[in-house]
C-alpha cells in the first residue's frame, strides 16, 4: 500500500463521513428549520398544564410558531407559568388565546395560539390573558361518571 | 474471621491495583496530550493511521448499520402499526440510531476492529523492542507512535459513527418504504419534525467523539503497558475490547442522562 | 590498564548498583571504557550486562554510583538532556529491533529524518551509503519481514550507525545467527568502529567472534567484575570462572545442577539399604 494509496482512502473515508453528517444534518434532522433567527418571549399562566413539557411545540393555525422554553410554578397565584418562545416572523394580536391542547387522543401536548381581533400585537415580554389549561382525562371521566350518577338519580 | 479478613484484604488489594493502574493511565493521557504536537506538525503520520484505524473499519460499520437498520425497520414496523402510527417508523429508526445505536454500535465495533489492532501493534512494537530501539534514537515513542494512532482514532470514530447511522437510516428506509410500503413522505418528513440538530444530531456526535478518545486512550495505554510477551500482548488487546467496551456503554448511560433527562422527551 | 588519563573515557562507571524490587542485579561495578576501543561485557545469561548496557544509555537508573558518559553522568540528566546525549549514540538491539512497518529504506533514514533537517535527496545518499557500508543495498525496498535474521541484524546495524554515532552499544549482536552472517557482524562491528572513530560496547556471551574483534574485555558474574583484561589475557586466564567460560565447560564454579533438594529423597525411592 503506497502512499497516495492510503491518502487517496483517507480522503475518501472523511468526504464519506463528512457526508453522512450532512445527510444527518439536513435529511434527518431538519437544519433548515433550526434558525438561530430572532424571536421573542411572551407568558402565559395556565391553571394546570398537564404534560407539557419544555421545547413543546407552539402552533397556530396548525403551523409551529415557536417552542416553549420554561415552565415554572408561581408560588403567588398557584399557577403555572410557560414562556413562549416564538419567532419573530409570526406578530400575533394582543389578544391572542392560548390553549393547552393535545395531537391525537393520547399524542404529546402542545400550546395552540387563537389569534384575536385587537389592532396592538403583542410584544416581548407581555403576558397572555386569555387562557385555557389542560384538558386532564381523570377529571373528563370523574364529570362524565357524575353526569351519569346524577342522570340516574333524575329518571329513578 | 480469618476468611472475612483475606476477602477484605484481597478487595483492598483489587482496588488499589485498579486505582493505581487508572492514575498511571491518566498520567499516561496528559503526557499524551502534551506531546501530540508531531502528531499535528507532521499530519502524514496521523493520515495514515486515519487509514487503519477509520479506512479498514469502513466495511464492518457501514454493513452492521445496514442490518441494524433493516432490523429496526422490521421490528418497528411490526410494533408501530398495532398503534397504527407506521409513518412515525422514521422518527423510530432515526431517534434509535443517531442517539443511540450509531455512536455505542459503532463504538463497540471500532474498539473490537481497530482498538485490539492498535494495541496489538504497539504492544508487539515494545515486544520487539522497536519502542526501545526509538527512545535509544532519542525519538519519544509516545510522540511519534502512541500520538498519531489517537489522534487518528479520535478523528475516525464520529465519522464511522455518522456512517453508521446514515447507513442505518437508509436500511431502515430500504425495509420501511421500500419493502413494506410505508409512505415515504410521512416516513421523511415525520422523521424531519422529530429529529432535532443540536438535541439529537449534535449529542449523537458529542457521543461519539467521547467514544473515541475513550477507546483509543484505552487501546493505546493497553499497548504501552503491555508485558513485553506474547501472552502479555494478546491478554492486553483482550482487556482493550472488554474496558472499551465497558467503558463504552458505562459512559453512553452517562452521556444520556446528562443530555436527554433535561428536555423534553420528544 | 588500558589508558591511563581519564579524559579520553567515554564512559566510565563508578560503583554502580542496582537492584529490581529488592533483588539484587548489579554490585558495585566500575568500568572505564576508552576512545576509540571495542569493548566486550561478557558474561553467562541473566548476569546483568544488558542491565549494564541499559544504563550507560540511560533507559535504566542505577540505585547507587555513577555512570558518565561523554562526561556527562547520566544518572541526573532529565528526559530532554537524555535525548540530547542518546543523539550521540547508537544501540543495536539483540533481534535488530527494525521498524517493522517501514521498508529497509525507511528504517535507516528514520533518525535523519528525526533529527535532521536534510533534504530527501541527502538523505537517500547517506542511507544508501549505509545500506552499501552493511552490503545490502540491494534490499532497500525491501519489508524487514521479508529479511533473513542475519540480513535484518545488519541493516539495523545501518541505522545504528546512520547518524554516525560517537558511541555504539550492542546488544548480543551475535544471539541467533549461523557462522556466515556472524563473523559478517563481527566484521562490520571492527570496521564501523575503525571507520567512524567512535567506541564500541559489545555485551555477548560468544566467546569466539568477539575475541578476535575487542580490545579490552569485562567479565560480569554475579552482578560483579569478577576479570578483566585483553583477548590474550583473558584466554590465558587463570580464574576459574573465565576459564570455564571461554572453553565453555560444563561444570566449575557455575554448577551443572542448579541447586535443589536431595536427589534421593526428591525421586522418593527408598535408599538402598
Amino acid at each position: 500500500m503506497n502512499r497516495s494509496m492510503i491518502d487517496l482512502w483517507v480522503g475518501v473515508f472523511v468526504a464519506m463521513g463528512l457526508i453522512a453528517l450532512l445527510f444527518l444534518s439536513l435529511k434527518v434532522g431538519n437544519l433548515a428549520s433550526f434558525s438561530t433567527a430572532e424571536s421573542y418571549q411572551i407568558q402565559a399562566n395556565f391553571a394546570n398544564i398537564g404534560g407539557l413539557k419544555v421545547r413543546a411545540p407552539i402552533k397556530s393555525a396548525g403551523v409551529v410558531v415557536g417552542r416553549v422554553t420554561d415552565v415554572r410554578f408561581d408560588n403567588e397565584s398557584f399557577e403555572a407559568v410557560v414562556t413562549l418562545n416564538i419567532d419573530s416572523r409570526f406578530q400575533f394580536p394582543k389578544d391572542t388565546a392560548a390553549k393547552i391542547l393535545t395531537s391525537g387522543l393520547l399524542g404529546e401536548q402542545y400550546i395552540g395560539l387563537e389569534a384575536g381581533g385587537d389592532p396592538t400585537m403583542i410584544k416581548n415580554g407581555d403576558r397572555l390573558k386569555l387562557t385555557q389549561s389542560a384538558v386532564v382525562l381523570e377529571n373528563l371521566i370523574s364529570q362524565f361518571m357524575f353526569n351519569k350518577a346524577q342522570e340516574g338519580k333524575d329518571s329513578k | 474471621m480469618n476468611a472475612i479478613r483475606h476477602t477484605l484484604t484481597q478487595l483492598g488489594n483489587a482496588v488499589t491495583r485498579r486505582l493505581t493502574r487508572l492514575g498511571v493511565a491518566s498520567r499516561f493521557f496528559i503526557y499524551l496530550l502534551w506531546h501530540s504536537g508531531t502528531a499535528f506538525q507532521r499530519f502524514r503520520l496521523t493520515i495514515r493511521e486515519v487509514y487503519f484505524a477509520g479506512v479498514l473499519s469502513l466495511i464492518i460499520i457501514l454493513v452492521s448499520g445496514l442490518f441494524v437498520g433493516m432490523v429496526l425497520g422490521l421490528q418497528g414496523y411490526d410494533t408501530l402499526q398495532r398503534y397504527g402510527s407506521s409513518e412515525a417508523l422514521g422518527v423510530l429508526v432515526a431517534l434509535s440510531l443517531v442517539r443511540e445505536l450509531g455512536p455505542v454500535v459503532a463504538g463497540l465495533l471500532f474498539a473490537s476492529r481497530a482498538g485490539s489492532a492498535i494495541t496489538a501493534e504497539i504492544g508487539l512494537m515494545k515486544a520487539t523492542e522497536q519502542i526501545s530501539a526509538m527512545e535509544m534514537m532519542a525519538v519519544d515513542p509516545i510522540a511519534r507512535v502512541v500520538a498519531p494512532r489517537f489522534w487518528a482514532g479520535v478523528i475516525s470514530m464520529p465519522l464511522l459513527a455518522a456512517l453508521f447511522s446514515a447507513m442505518g437510516i437508509f436500511g431502515g428506509y430500504l425495509v420501511g418504504v421500500q419493502l413494506i410500503g410505508v409512505d415515504p413522505g410521512a416516513f421523511w418528513s415525520q422523521m424531519q419534525a422529530a429529529v432535532d440538530i443540536r438535541q439529537d444530531v449534535m449529542n449523537g456526535v458529542i457521543k461519539s467523539v467521547v467514544f473515541g478518545i475513550a477507546v483509543t486512550w484505552i487501546a493505546v495505554f493497553e499497548g504501552y503497558d503491555a508485558p513485553p510477551t506474547a501472552e502479555g500482548v494478546s491478554g492486553a488487546t483482550t482487556r482493550t475490547v472488554v474496558t472499551g467496551s465497558l467503558a463504552i456503554l458505562a459512559l453512553d448511560f452517562m452521556l444520556t442522562a446528562l443530555m436527554f433527562t433535561g428536555g423534553n422527551a420528544k | 590498564m588500558l589508558n591511563p588519563s581519564p579524559e579520553t573515557d567515554v564512559v566510565r562507571i563508578e560503583s554502580l548498583s542496582f537492584a529490581y524490587d529488592t533483588r539484587p542485579i548489579l554490585h558495585e561495578v566500575s568500568l572505564r571504557i576508552p576512545r576509540g576501543k571495542v569493548v566486550a561485557i561478557m558474561g553467562a545469561s541473566g548476569c546483568g550486562k544488558t542491565t549494564l548496557l541499559r544504563m550507560i544509555g540511560g533507559s535504566i537508573r542505577p540505585t547507587a554510583g555513577v555512570a558518565r558518559v561523554f562526561g556527562v553522568d547520566t544518572t541526573q540528566l532529565d528526559t530532554a538532556g537524555l535525548y540530547r546525549m542518546r543523539r550521540r549514540m547508537g544501540m543495536l538491539f539483540q533481534f535488530g529491533a527494525l521498524f517493522t512497518d517501514m521498508s529497509v529504506y525507511d528504517n535507516v533514514a528514520f533518525a535523519l529524518r528525526e533529527h535532521t533537517a536534510l533534504p530527501e535527496s541527502a538523505i537517500r545518499d547517506l542511507v544508501l551509503m549505509k545500506l552499501d557500508a552493511v552490503g545490502l543495498r540491494g534490499v532497500a525496498h525491501a519489508m524487514p519481514s521479508s529479511l533473513s535474521g542475519g540480513m535484518a541484524r545488519r541493516v539495523a546495524l545501518a541505522r545504528t550507525v546512520a547518524l554516525d554515532p560517537a558511541l555504539i552499544m550492542y546488544d548480543e549482536p551475535f544471539a541467533g545467527l549461523d557462522p556466515i552472517s556472524l563473523g559478517v557482524i563481527a566484521r562490520l562491528i571492527r570496521r564501523l568502529n575503525d571507520a567512524l572513530g567512535a567506541t564500541s560496547i559489545i555485551v555477548t556471551h560468544d566467546v569466539e567472534e568477539s575475541l578476535q574483534i575487542v580490545d579490552y574485555i569485562y567479565f560480569v558474574s554475579g552482578g560483579r567484575i569478577i576479570a578483566e583484561g585483553t583477548a590474550e589475557a583473558v584466554r590465558a586466564s587463570g580464574v576459574p570462572y573465565v576459564r570455564q567460560f571461554v572453553r565453555g565447560e560444563t561444570d566449575g564454579p557455575v554448577p551443572f545442577h542448579y541447586p535443589a533438594a536431595d536427589y534421593w529423597s526428591d525421586l522418593a525411592v527408598p535408599k538402598a539399604a
